[in-house]
C-alpha cells in the first residue's frame, strides 16, 4: 500500500470533501472528523513518504499507468519530501485548533466551510508534489478559488479585497500558464524534468528566456512579493480567522517553493543563475521588499495587517536568500519556508485565539491581554521571538544561513536589509508585548471604573491552546534540530553545480 | 522586406492573441466598473486560451479522430495527418478554470453590490473613507 | 490613469509581439510540440484504449489526472458560490403571491388568509412582477427536451465524435437553465430542487475519483482503468475505454449541476426567489 502515498496525500482529501459537503446538509458535526481524519491520514502518508525518499532519494508515481511525458507523474524528491510534511500538518494542526472558532463563526456554513477547506488543502499539498507543469496550475487554481472563497467571508471589507485577490490571483496563474505555454511551444513537453533534460539544447532561444520571465512575473504576483503585494494586506485582515491562519502560511511559501522547484528543477541553475547582473537584480527587488514591508508594518494599528506586512518582508527574505545563488543562501531559503511556515501559523493562531475573546484586533484592544490569556500570548512571545530571529527559536538559524549567504556572495545591501527588518521587527512586536504586558485592561477613561472581571483569566477554549502550545514548541524544536534538517534533507535538495 | 513579410504570415496568429490579451490587461488596469474588470478578466483568459488552441494546429492535417469502420479495417496512423489533440485537451481544463473564476468573481461581485450598494470602485472607495 | 495604462499595456503588448519572432511557423508540422509528445497520442491511442477521438482519450486517460481536478475545480466554484451567497435563512413575509395560470391575474393572500384549493389552476410565485410570457413558456417546452436528448448524445458519443462529458454536461446544464429563464425560478426550483442538484455534482465528481481509487484497490496505480478488466470482464484495452465512458459520465454529470447551481446562486444572489 505505501507505493500509493503519492495518490493518498491528495485524493484521500479530495474524496474526503465530496463527504463533508455530503454531510453538510445530513449531520454538520461530522464535517469536522471527517476533515480530521482525511488530513491525519494526508499527513501520515506525507510522512511515509518522506522516509522513502530518505532512503531512495526519488519517489516517482505514476497516474493511470501511463510513464511521463505522456501521462502525469509524481515526484517526491528531498525538497518536495519536506514541504510535504510542513504543510500537511500545518493544515491538521490548523483545523484541530480551530474547531471552536469555526461553530462560531461559520454556524450554518460549517458544511461548505470545511469543504473548501479540505479542497484548498488539496490544491496546495498538489502543487507541492506534482511533476508535471500544467497539472501545477490545475492544482494552482483550485487553491486559488478556494482561498477566495474563504477570504470572502470575512468582515468589513472582506468581499471587496477578495475580489481585488481574484483579478491579481488571475493574472498571476494566467501568467504561469503562459509560460508554460512558451515552454511547450519550444520543447513539446509539459513534464517537468523532460522539460528540462530538452531545454539545455534551446537556452540561447529567446522563446525559452520570455518563458522564464512571464513564469516569474505571475509566481512573483501570486507569492506577492513587493510592488506586486498590492492584493495581500486588505485579503489577509479582513479573512476570516480560522481561514487566515491556514491561508497565510501555505499559500505565499507554497508559491516560493513553487519558484525555486521551477527554477532549479526545470530551467536547471545553469540557465536560472546564468548572468550575475540578473540575479543581483532580483536580489535587490527583494531587498526592496524587506525594507518597504518593514516600514509599512511599522505604521499600521491591528495586529493581522502588521503581520500581513512582516509576511511581505519575509517573502523578499526568501527570494533574495535563492537568488544570491549560492549553497548557503539557497538553505536559508528552503530552511525559511518551512520555518516561516511554522511561524506565520504560529502569529496568526494567536491572532485567532485574540478575536475569539476580544471583539477586534487593533492595538487598542490588545491592552491587558497577558493576564487575560497568558498562554496564548505566551504562544505569541515565541512566535514573535522567532520572526524577530532570537535563538533557539528557529527564525534564528534560517536567518543565520541567508546571512551567511549573502555574506558569501558579497551582497552587503542584503545583510544590511536582514539585519534592519530585524530590528524592525524588535520593535514592533516589543510595541505589542508593551501594550499586552503594562497597560491595563480596557479604556480607564472612558469606562470609569475598570471591570475587575474583564481582568481575570479568560484564554481561548483548551481545544484551540493545546494545538497552539504544540505549534509553539515546534518553533523551538524545529530551531533545535536545524542541524539535522539541514543536513539529512536540505542539503540535498540543492543540485550538484552550486557552491 | 521579404524577411518581415514571411514572419507576418508565418506568426500573425500569435499577434492576435497578444492583441486580445492587452485588451483585457487594459480593462483590468484601467476600468473602474468591477463587472467591466471582470469582463477585462474573462477575455485575458480567453485570450491564452486562444494562443494554447493555435500551437495546436498542423498544416494538411484534420481534426484527432482517427476514422475507422466495422469493416474498413484498421490502417496505419500518421501522426502528420492529424492536429495535435494535446492543447485541445489542455485548454479544455483551463475553459473549465475560466468558467469557475468566473464565477466565484461575480458571487463576489454581488456581496460587493449587497454591501456598498454600488460597483463602481470609487463611490466604493469613497464609502470606505468616510467609514 | 488611461494613458498611463494605455502606455503600459502598449509596451508589454509589443514586448510579447517581439518574443513570438523566433516561435516556429504557425502550423509548422516540424516544430517542437507536432514531434516530440503528441504523434504517440496520435498513433498509439487506438491500440492504447480503442478510443477513436484522441482528445477525449488523452482527456479522460493518458491526462486523466488533470480532468478529475478540472471536476473538482468546478466542484469547488459551486460550493464557493453556495458559501458565498446562499442566505440560509429565508425571509418570512406575510404573504403569499399566486396567479391564476389561465388568466395571469396575481393574488396576494395576507397571513391567515385560505389559500387556493388545487395547484393546477394557481401558481405560486414570489415577486409581485415574475415574468410570465405564454409564447416563450411553450417555446421552452417544446425545444429543451430535444436540447437534453442532443446533451445525452454528446456525452455518450465522445468516443467517436466531437464531444464528451463537458460539452454534453454544459449543453444539459444549459437546458435547466432555459427551463428556468423561459418559465421562472421557483418552478426550477421544483423540478431540480438544490438538494438534488447538490447530490448531483457531489456523484460526479464521486464517479470520477471512486474509479480512480477502485483502480487502487484492483491492485493497479491510481486512475489506471486497465485494472477494471477484472470486473468488467473484458481485455484491458476495452476496459479502459470503458473506464474514459464512466468518467466522462460523471464530468458530465457534476458539470451540469454545477452549471445549475452557479445559474440559481447568482440569478437570485443566493436568496432562491425570483431575483432578477
Amino acid at each position: 500500500m505505501s507505493q500509493h502515498f503519492p495518490a493518498f496525500i491528495i485524493v484521500i482529501p479530495l474524496i474526503a470533501a465530496f463527504f463533508i459537503f455530503t454531510a453538510g446538509w445530513l449531520k454538520r458535526t461530522y464535517c469536522f472528523y471527517i476533515a480530521a481524519v482525511a488530513l491525519a491520514i494526508s499527513l501520515f502518508s506525507s510522512f511515509g513518504l518522506l522516509l522513502q525518499v530518505l532512503q531512495n532519494k526519488v519517489v516517482v508515481y505514476h497516474f493511470g499507468g501511463w510513464s511521463p511525458p505522456w501521462g502525469i507523474a509524481y515526484r517526491v524528491d528531498y525538497l518536495n519530501g519536506i514541504v510535504l510534511v510542513v504543510s500537511a500538518a500545518i493544515a491538521f494542526l490548523n483545523l484541530i485548533a480551530t474547531k471552536k472558532s469555526v461553530e462560531k463563526e461559520f454556524i450554518e456554513r460549517v458544511g461548505p466551510f470545511y469543504a473548501l477547506y479540505v479542497l484548498f488543502v488539496t490544491g496546495t499539498m498538489g502543487i507541492v508534489v506534482t511533476g508535471d507543469a500544467f497539472n501545477l496550475y490545475v492544482l494552482l487554481e483550485i487553491a486559488s478559488l478556494t482561498g477566495y472563497a474563504l477570504i470572502g467571508m470575512g468582515t468589513e471589507h472582506a468581499a471587496l479585497a477578495s475580489l481585488n485577490y481574484v483579478f491579481m490571483g488571475t493574472i498571476g496563474a494566467s501568467f504561469y500558464l503562459l509560460g508554460i505555454g512558451y515552454l511547450y511551444i519550444a520543447t513539446g513537453s509539459l513534464n517537468m524534468f523532460d522539460i528540462a533534460s530538452i531545454l539545455p539544447n534551446i537556452f540561447q532561444s529567446n522563446v525559452v528566456l520570455f518563458a522564464f520571465v512571464i513564469c516569474l512575473t505571475g509566481l512573483f504576483i501570486k507569492m506577492a512579493l513587493f510592488p506586486m503585494h498590492t492584493w495581500l494586506p486588505n485579503a489577509y485582515t479582513y479573512s476570516p480567522s480560522p481561514a487566515i491562519s491556514l491561508i497565510a502560511p501555505l499559500t505565499t511559501k507554497v508559491m516560493v517553493y513553487v519558484m525555486i522547484r521551477i527554477l532549479l528543477s526545470v530551467f536547471t541553475p545553469s540557465f536560472s543563475f546564468k548572468s550575475m547582473a540578473v540575479n543581483t537584480s532580483f536580489v535587490w527587488l527583494a531587498v526592496i521588499a524587506i525594507v518597504v514591508g518593514s516600514i509599512l508594518a511599522l505604521s499600521q494599528q491591528s495586529l493581522k495587517r502588521m503581520l500581513s506586512y512582516v509576511m511581505i518582508a519575509e517573502i523578499g527574505y526568501m527570494v533574495g536568500g535563492f537568488w544570491l545563488a549560492n549553497r548557503a543562501g539557497i538553505t536559508g531559503a528552503i530552511l525559511h519556508i518551512i520555518n516561516d511556515a511554522a511561524m506565520t501559523l504560529c502569529v496568526f493562531l494567536v491572532a485567532g485565539n485574540i478575536l475569539y475573546r476580544v471583539p477586534g484586533d487593533s492595538f487598542d484592544n490588545l491592552k491587558g491581554l497577558f493576564r487575560k490569556m497568558p498562554f496564548s500570548m505566551g504562544a505569541f512571545v515565541v512566535g514573535a521571538l522567532s520572526i524577530i530571529g532570537v535563538p533557539p527559536t528557529c527564525g534564528f538559524f534560517s536567518k543565520w544561513y541567508l546571512i551567511t549567504g549573502g555574506i558569501a556572495a558579497g551582497h552587503y545591501g542584503f545583510v544590511a536589509a536582514l539585519l534592519f527588518s530585524s530590528l524592525v521587527n524588535v520593535v514592533l512586536f516589543f510595541r505589542i508585548f508593551e501594550i499586552g504586558y503594562f497597560e491595563p485592561f480596557g479604556d480607564l477613561h472612558i469606562s470609569g471604573s475598570m471591570d475587575e472581571e474583564e481582568k481575570t483569566f479568560d484564554d481561548a477554549p483548551l481545544g484551540m491552546l493545546v494545538p497552539l502550545m504544540i505549534v509553539a514548541a515546534g518553533l523551538i524544536a524545529l530551531g533545535i534540530y536545524t542541524d539535522t534538517l539541514v543536513t539529512k534533507v536540505i542539503q540535498f535538495a540543492i543540485p550538484g553545480g552550486i557552491s | 522586406m521579404v524577411d518581415l513579410l514571411t514572419i507576418i504570415i508565418s506568426k500573425y496568429n500569435y499577434w492576435g492573441y497578444i492583441v486580445l490579451m492587452m485588451i483585457g490587461l487594459y480593462a483590468m488596469i484601467v476600468k473602474k466598473n468591477l463587472v467591466k474588470k471582470i469582463i477585462g478578466m474573462s477575455i485575458f483568459q480567453t485570450a491564452i486560451i486562444f494562443f494554447y488552441v493555435s500551437i495546436g494546429m498542423k498544416k494538411n492535417a484534420t481534426i484527432p479522430i482517427i476514422s475507422h469502420g466495422h469493416d474498413g479495417g484498421e490502417h496505419a496512423v500518421h501522426a502528420v495527418d492529424f492536429i495535435n489533440p494535446l492543447p485541445h485537451v489542455l485548454m479544455l481544463t483551463a475553459i473549465v478554470v475560466s468558467v469557475a473564476t468566473l464565477g466565484v468573481a461575480l458571487a463576489l461581485a454581488i456581496k460587493v453590490y449587497q454591501q456598498y450598494n454600488s460597483l463602481e470602485e470609487d463611490e466604493i472607495d469613497s464609502q470606505i473613507k468616510v467609514k | 490613469m488611461k494613458w498611463f495604462g494605455f502606455i503600459a499595456v502598449f509596451l508589454c503588448g509589443s514586448l510579447f509581439i517581439y518574443g513570438t519572432v523566433e516561435f516556429p511557423g504557425w502550423g509548422d508540422p516540424l516544430s517542437p510540440t507536432s514531434t516530440h509528445v503528441s504523434p504517440y497520442y496520435i498513433e498509439k491511442t487506438m491500440e492504447d484504449t480503442s478510443v477513436p477521438n484522441i482528445v477525449t482519450a488523452v482527456l479522460a486517460d493518458y491526462r486523466g489526472y488533470d480532468t478529475m481536478f478540472e471536476t473538482a475545480v468546478i466542484f469547488s466554484a459551486g460550493i464557493a458560490c453556495l458559501f458565498l451567497l446562499r442566505q440560509m435563512k429565508r425571509k418570512k413575509t406575510d404573504f403569499r403571491l399566486y396567479r391564476h395560470t389561465a388568466t395571469g391575474i396575481t393574488f396576494r393572500i395576507e397571513k391567515g388568509g385560505k389559500l387556493p384549493p388545487t395547484a393546477k389552476e394557481f401558481e405560486r410565485i414570489d415577486g409581485l412582477w415574475t415574468p410570465y410570457d405564454l409564447i416563450i413558456k411553450t417555446t421552452g417546452r417544446f425545444i429543451i427536451p430535444f436540447i437534453q436528448i442532443f446533451a445525452l448524445y454528446v456525452i455518450a458519443h465522445g468516443h467517436h465524435s466531437p464531444g464528451g462529458g463537458f460539452q454534453g454536461g454544459v449543453i444539459l446544464g444549459a437546458s435547466f437553465v432555459l427551463f428556468a429563464i423561459s418559465h421562472d425560478l421557483r418552478s426550477a426550483l421544483n423540478r431540480m430542487s438544490e438538494k438534488l442538484t447538490a447530490f448531483f455534482y457531489t456523484l460526479g465528481v464521486y464517479i470520477y475519483a471512486g474509479t480512480g481509487a477502485l483502480c487502487i484497490l484492483l491492485g493497479a496505480n491510481f486512475l489506471d482503468y486497465s485494472a477494471l478488466a477484472t470486473i468488467l470482464f473484458v481485455d484491458p484495452v476495452t476496459a479502459r475505454s470503458h473506464g474514459i465512458l464512466i468518467v466522462e459520465i460523471g464530468v458530465g454529470i457534476a458539470v451540469m449541476a454545477v452549471m445549475v447551481i452557479l445559474y440559481y446562486n447568482l440569478v437570485s444572489a443566493g436568496k432562491f426567489d425570483e431575483g432578477l
